[in-house]
């Protein structure tokens, strides 16, 4: 079964530092999460067949639009929506929305809560395996060269005769979703709507991603 | 100015104390608050400041002090609301931005010149 926590879509704002009320230093993330606006619930009946509430968040001019996303939009009573993400919640929970209402932090975060971030995270293309994989690779000295970056040996001999599936190897790295789970909320700002996570959030500043309550806590 | 340095700007002026122009030659008296399990009390800190690194709110100054023969240094946040107050109580003449070749130096060589028309606040 899909996690039943609640989330809302954000734009990253960037990273910042503040103090606890320990004085401590707390280095957080903070986000932007809403205005949100429930553009649909989904019931698990008919066509839907599962329960979730779709959101939408952030501006776009409508003549840049489809008709089809100004009508889907129409039916909540909203328009020029730009990001459209769906959170799945149970049966009871997403009936308690309707279509057309705002959501602000409030209705998802609140103060010593942990929330999850998922987000894209930043592409850094062709990486290498000491960048990607964390290797260590070759020694600097001792007369070795060419090989200073390199992974060392993939395989074996005759057995088993080829490269085993998975092997870690230079390639794309970056640019997918990724989840970071269990940050802690250290501060809400309902007139802004902000949430202060505790840690890093995937993703350049100005990105979207969807913060719900923590699945594992 | 965007929302960042909003909040930036918003951390600073969460500060009650209003800070001492602090400069890297200085020497300062750094009240830091301590809390041990209830009670809590404030120690001073003083020696030279031999580094300000510059951040709105993450902005920290480190200050060297000789303790007993041993080189001490602490590194304070100065928008902690652990710190109650930041007294200069000197100031040299100093000719770079970060001193940190006083760490190679002890004794007489690890003397700042003191500036002449500095002073002290009341």
């Amino acid at each position: 079964m899909a996690n039943e926590s609640m989330g809302l879509i954000g734009r990253k704002i960037g990273m910042t530092q503040i103090f606890a009320d320990d004085g401590a230093a707390l280095a957080v993330t903070v986000v932007q999460v809403g205005p949100n606006t429930v553009l649909q619930v989904k019931s698990g009946e008919g066509n839907d067949r599962y329960n979730a509430i779709q959101l939408g968040f952030g501006i776009q001019k409508e003549r840049r639009q489809t008709k089809a996303l100004r009508g889907h939009f129409a039916k909540a009573n909203a328009s020029g929506i730009r990001h459209v993400r769906e959170v799945r919640l149970s049966a009871d929970k997403a009936s308690s929305f309707e279509p057309g209402q705002i959501l602000g932090v409030e209705d998802a975060f609140a103060v010593g809560g942990y929330a999850d971030a998922i987000g894209t995270s930043k592409g850094k293309g062709f990486a290498g395996v000491m960048k990607k994989y964390n290797f260590a690779g070759f020694i600097a000295t001792h007369g070795s060269h060419e090989f200073f970056r390199h992974g060392g040996s993939i395989g074996t001999r005759l057995t088993p005769g080829r490269v085993f599936k998975g092997k870690k190897m230079p390639g794309r790295m970056g640019g997918y979703r990724k989840t970071i789970q269990n940050l802690e909320i250290v501060k809400v700002d309902a007139e802004r709507n902000l949430v202060f996570l505790r840690g890093g959030v995937p993703g350049p500043n100005g990105g979207i991603v969807v913060v719900r309550n923590a699945v594992k806590k | 100015m965007n929302l960042l340095q909003t909040l930036e700007q918003e951390t600073l002026a969460r500060r009650t104390r209003d800070d001492a122009d602090v400069r890297p030659g200085d020497t300062v008296r750094v009240h830091v608050r301590i809390t041990e399990g209830e009670r809590s009390r404030v120690q001073i800190f003083e020696g030279a400041v031999i580094r300000i690194k510059n951040g709105g709110p993450r902005t920290t100054i480190t200050v060297r002090k000789v303790s007993s023969g041993v080189g001490v240094e602490r590194v304070f946040p100065t928008a902690s609301p652990n710190i109650e107050k930041i007294e200069v109580t000197a100031r040299h003449k100093v000719r770079r931005a970060k001193l940190h070749f006083l760490r190679n130096r002890r004794g007489k060589s690890a003397r700042l010149k003191p500036m002449r028309d500095f002073k002290r606040k009341k």
